[in-house]
């Protein structure tokens, strides 16, 4: 009996025309065109999508967890990023 | 990273899980927390895997076109259930097949209602709204799991299981306005679930040791015998209206507790049955093994398929 695992794949689901793809999870599967039909059987049983992307998980690279305070910490400091920031005088409109 | 002892760790994990935020598949996590759920995620997995067994063997056998077509359905949903939860499992380290041979070898359990066969077709009504029913019960509960992949990928199973319980119930409503010997089949599926159906939310509290542990790190939220009782209040209405006697001469409403009282659980069935001797254990370990044994050189063709195709597109 073969030892080797079918490769993993993370499934992206666009739920609607206009709309972002969206993780939603992962499965097993030999070669690109099985992940797609896979992906569609097992996440797309009750009309969640009209697009599917499957990316081989090994493809994927992330950001450390553990550095996420550094990473985010200088935008959360910035709030003049922000236009709530900012006082405008009385009747201005449309700004 | 700074370095930081084993202790602060542990301390900055419950700080998130107190603050209800969700553990992701990258962070830190003790080793025990990452066990339990590899032990609970992979044998919530095997349960909906082995749970197509009993109701697949009446796909043939459906009274009709439609109750053919939903069952179909049905078990086609416990099969994506079942592969939902094992990528999950595969997101805390742990290797898929792996879990899959504990099943086979025995190592690995999974949920005991299993064990029990599908004899009549008034049997897949009654699973359908009390075994579903109990796991839906579990499940609802777990949608609020501390660990995002496990919490995420029971939302969806609720979502589509709450179909499963009322198609059974559906299925029971007609057997048992239909002809004597139909709502005899009815009740004897009642009499031989019931139970069962009351032992898959697992040993009371008090012989239940890793409940504190699992109630702390909010991967439970509540404890075996709560969630029993909510079942069993949810469950005594709707078997009065489908006019069908639940098996068990103590069960009563209680006015002070706002609850159903109910006769003393059969652990010692429990046990046996959980231990490998009730009436399927064998039947559905050896049609799993089977399954995965004989369709081994499919996978492999699929795969020597697929390294072939890659290798024509580089030459």
């Amino acid at each position: 009996m073969s030892n080797r695992e079918w490769p993993l794949w993370e499934v992206f689901i666009r739920s609607k025309q206009g709309l972002n793809h969206k993780h939603v999870g992962s499965l097993r599967a030999p070669d690109a065109t099985l992940a797609l039909a896979n992906a569609r059987d097992v996440y797309t049983r009750r009309s969640e999508g009209i697009s599917i992307w499957v990316i081989e998980s090994n493809n994927v690279h992330a950001s450390d967890p553990s550095d996420a305070d550094s990473l985010f910490e200088p935008s959360d400091t910035k709030v003049y990023r922000h236009p709530t920031f900012y006082e405008v005088p009385d009747g201005i409109k449309h700004m | 990273m700074k370095t930081m002892d084993l202790q602060e760790l542990e301390k900055r994990f419950q700080e998130k899980i107190d603050k209800e935020i969700k553990i992701e598949p990258n962070d830190w996590m003790p080793d025990e927390y990452r066990k339990t759920l590899i032990r609970q995620i992979s044998q919530h997995a095997h349960s909906e895997i082995v749970g197509m067994l009993p109701e697949g063997n009446w796909i043939t056998r459906a009274p009709n076109l439609r109750r053919k077509a939903v069952l179909l359905a049905k078990v086609q949903d416990e099969a994506g259930h079942g592969l939902y939860l094992y990528s999950s499992v595969e997101t805390l380290g742990a290797d898929r097949e792996a879990t899959i041979d504990d099943l086979h070898s025995g190592k690995a359990k999974y949920s005991s209602i299993f064990n029990y066969p599908a004899v009549t077709w008034a049997d897949i009504g009654t699973i359908g709204w009390l075994v579903d029913g109990a796991a839906i019960m579990n499940q609802v509960a777990l949608c609020r799991c501390s660990y995002g992949p496990y919490a995420r990928g029971m939302v969806k199973i609720c979502k589509e299981e709450s179909f499963h319980q009322r198609q059974g119930f559906e299925s029971l409503v007609t057997l048992c306005n239909g002809t004597p010997t139909q709502k005899a089949m009815a009740q004897d599926a009642m009499n031989r679930f019931w139970w069962p159906a009351l032992m898959m939310f697992g040993p009371s509290d008090d012989e239940s040791p890793n409940s504190a542990q699992s109630m702390k790190w909010k991967i439970k939220r509540f404890s075996n015998d709560e969630l029993r009782q909510s079942f069993v209040d949810a469950t005594v209405p709707q078997a009065e209206i489908l006019g069908l006697t639940i098996p068990d001469p103590n069960l009563k409403w209680n006015e002070e507790t706002g609850h159903y009282d109910f006769s003393p659980i059969n652990w010692d069935e429990f046990w046996q049955v959980v231990n490998g001797n009730g009436p399927c254990n064998k039947e559905r370990i050896e049609a799993r093994t089977k399954a995965k044994e004989e369709g081994m050189w499919v996978r492999e063709a699929a795969m020597a398929y697929a390294e072939k195709r890659a290798l024509k597109k580089t030459a």
